[in-house]
């Protein structure tokens, strides 16, 4: 095989659609493969947390079925990785179920659907430690120890191709992956084809954001990468859109801390030599990437644990003398949860828009407040009883607020609802860390079901 | 000295997740020619963006002038990981506003 083509229409499947028209033009110039990853742990520790998806069933039903039935029509197999926002079991059965759900609907002929999960038992992590296997930290995060362990509520690991690679070697039709690296799900069918590490990696990592390797700028319309022994080609399917040297260069920068290196399980792309050439109007080579296998084989870890039940409140603030002692109405209402609750058991969070609300401590201009904020005040507690009173009085007490030269005397914030509202439940990233592995396929089980008639 | 504004020169200014305990900063420049005056100004550097964000040394993960993209680029640690109770921007979009005033000198 001199060249393989993936088509890849969704760089987050499910957390909004993908646009019809540039996949139809994807589908039709018949690529060899469909895929897309699925994940993301930028939507926050709530949906591991709470084994949920961030991503509304109807948005991943609808694309999971354009590309079911693409993938059916053409006769080419459909790779998805990181199944429902995190990649945890309950995701990938989720997708298992709908894919059988939609072969059903369509009647489409019977097909080999395989799967992997990801997730990693506490226990089992726990008899590793033990067993001396030091659970890294990465960025800032410090070596795992048990405590933290203990309060975690689920776990994810990243998988590398092999999971997928299994699955292909095995005859799949249809891949439904559990967490795994984005770049990842391209990579393994152009290495189970024979194409070489260095350019399966780049062809994964050129791909896993779909058209924000193109512009003008516009997500969800489909791009086609083409692999060959020595380059990667990309290129924009959408009538307005082009993959250029510049928008193919920029999107190595997009959310890495290095444009220069990504990290997967099993080695490092190294982009630093990578070579760009805008190739036709829409389609961009690169050259010179390289791969480079790790001394040890190490996995990431995702973990997400449990804080608390969660409300939230909300009031503003028109009067500049107020506003000018926003810190004294928010110190008064925090003495009032304190005298109810004491100093701990407890979280409580104001948000202050109009000063500081969306960049806190990085705010340079946090000394020059607008002419009215809107203040968003978070409680997490143990219960939800408890967790709505610390709001209930840490938002209504801002109203009783007592400033010594205030002109008002009937109120010190504005409400537009007299109330605080539930919300999703507090969770925070507790892993973010790295295990070595005996086995790449270790911690990713792979099993084989069919769908269809 | 006459200057223009980053916002004038830069043909993007973001900011972004780089997973969950950084946030990254990219300034892309549509020539190379603009980017390279840019950087001869070292108007943006680890100190300047140090001083802007008024953040100690330590929270600059990684500092990068990035050629192949006509792109200078920076990383920061958040203080709590993203999406934690009371983290305002849990994607790290919009924490680049601060950029778009910074002056460059005309050359």
């Amino acid at each position: 095989m001199r060249s393989l083509r993936i088509l890849c229409p969704n760089g987050h499947l499910g957390f909004a659609p993908l646009r019809v028209e540039s996949f139809r033009t994807g589908v039709d110039a018949h690529p060899d493969y469909l895929a897309a990853d699925s994940g993301s742990d930028d939507v926050g520790p709530v949906p591991l947390g709470t084994d949920t998806s961030t991503s509304p069933l109807g948005w991943q039903t609808h694309d999971l079925e354009q590309m079911l039935l693409a993938s059916r029509a053409l006769g080419v197999p459909m790779i998805i990785g990181s199944a429902g926002d995190t990649g945890a079991n309950s995701r990938v059965d989720l997708f298992v179920r709908i894919i059988q759900e939609l072969a059903a609907k369509h009647g489409l002929a019977k097909f080999r659907l395989g799967y992997f999960y990801s997730e990693v038992d506490k226990d089992d992590l726990r008899r590793r430690m033990r067993a001396g296997e030091v659970v890294a930290g990465l960025e800032g995060h410090g070596t795992l120890t048990e405590s933290e362990l203990d309060a975690t509520e689920r776990i994810v690991a990243m998988a590398g191709v092999h999971p997928f690679m299994r699955l292909l070697e095995q005859g799949a039709d249809v891949i439904i992956g559990g967490r795994s690296s984005d770049s990842c799900v391209f990579a393994a069918p152009a290495m189970h084809h024979g194409f070489p590490e260095d350019q399966a990696y780049y062809l994964g990592k050129v791909l896993e954001c779909a058209s924000f390797c193109a512009e003008p700028y516009g997500g969800k319309e489909s791009v086609m990468g083409k692999i060959t022994h020595d380059a990667v080609e990309v290129t924009a399917m959408h009538p307005t859109q082009r993959c250029t040297v510049a928008s193919v260069a920029g999107h190595a920068m997009y959310e890495r801390s290095n444009p220069f290196f990504e990290h997967v399980a099993g080695g490092t792309l190294d982009m630093s030599e990578c070579v760009y050439e805008q190739v036709a109007e829409k389609t961009t080579r690169i050259t010179g990437a390289q791969f480079r296998p790790a001394a040890e084989f190490r996995v990431k870890l995702e973990g997400a644990g449990r804080i608390g039940e969660r409300f939230v409140g909300m009031v503003g603030i028109r009067d500049p003398y107020t506003i000018a002692h926003v810190d004294d109405v928010i110190g008064w209402a925090r003495d009032k949860v304190r005298e109810r609750f004491g100093d701990a058991g407890y979280e409580l969070y104001y948000t202050v828009y109009g000063r500081d609300g969306i960049m806190g401590e990085l705010e340079p201009l946090r000394d020059r407040p607008a002419h009215e904020l809107c203040i968003l005040v978070q409680g997490v507690a143990p219960t939800a009883a408890m967790a709505e009173e610390v709001c209930m009085i840490g938002t209504r007490q801002m109203f009783y607020a007592r400033l010594p030269d205030v002109k008002g005397s009937a109120g010190s914030v504005a409400f537009a609802l007299d109330e605080v509202l539930r919300a999703s439940p507090a969770f925070r990233w507790t892993l973010n860390h790295t295990l070595r592995c005996d086995d790449p396929l270790e911690l990713f089980p792979t099993h084989m079901t069919s769908a269809g008639v | 000295m006459k200057t223009q504004k980053l916002s004038e020169l830069a043909k993007t200014i973001r900011s972004k997740n780089a997973g969950v305990d950084l946030i990254t900063f990219d300034i892309i420049f549509r020539e190379r020619a603009v980017y390279e005056r840019v950087k001869r100004a070292r108007v943006l550097t680890r100190e300047t963006v140090c001083a802007l964000y008024r953040i100690p040394p330590a929270r600059i993960a990684d500092f990068v002038e990035f050629d192949p993209g006509n792109a200078i680029k920076f990383t920061i640690y958040r203080l709590r990981p993203s999406g934690s109770p009371g983290d305002p921007d849990i994607f790290g979009a919009q924490q680049y506003a601060p950029l778009l005033d910074v002056d460059v000198p005309v050359a």
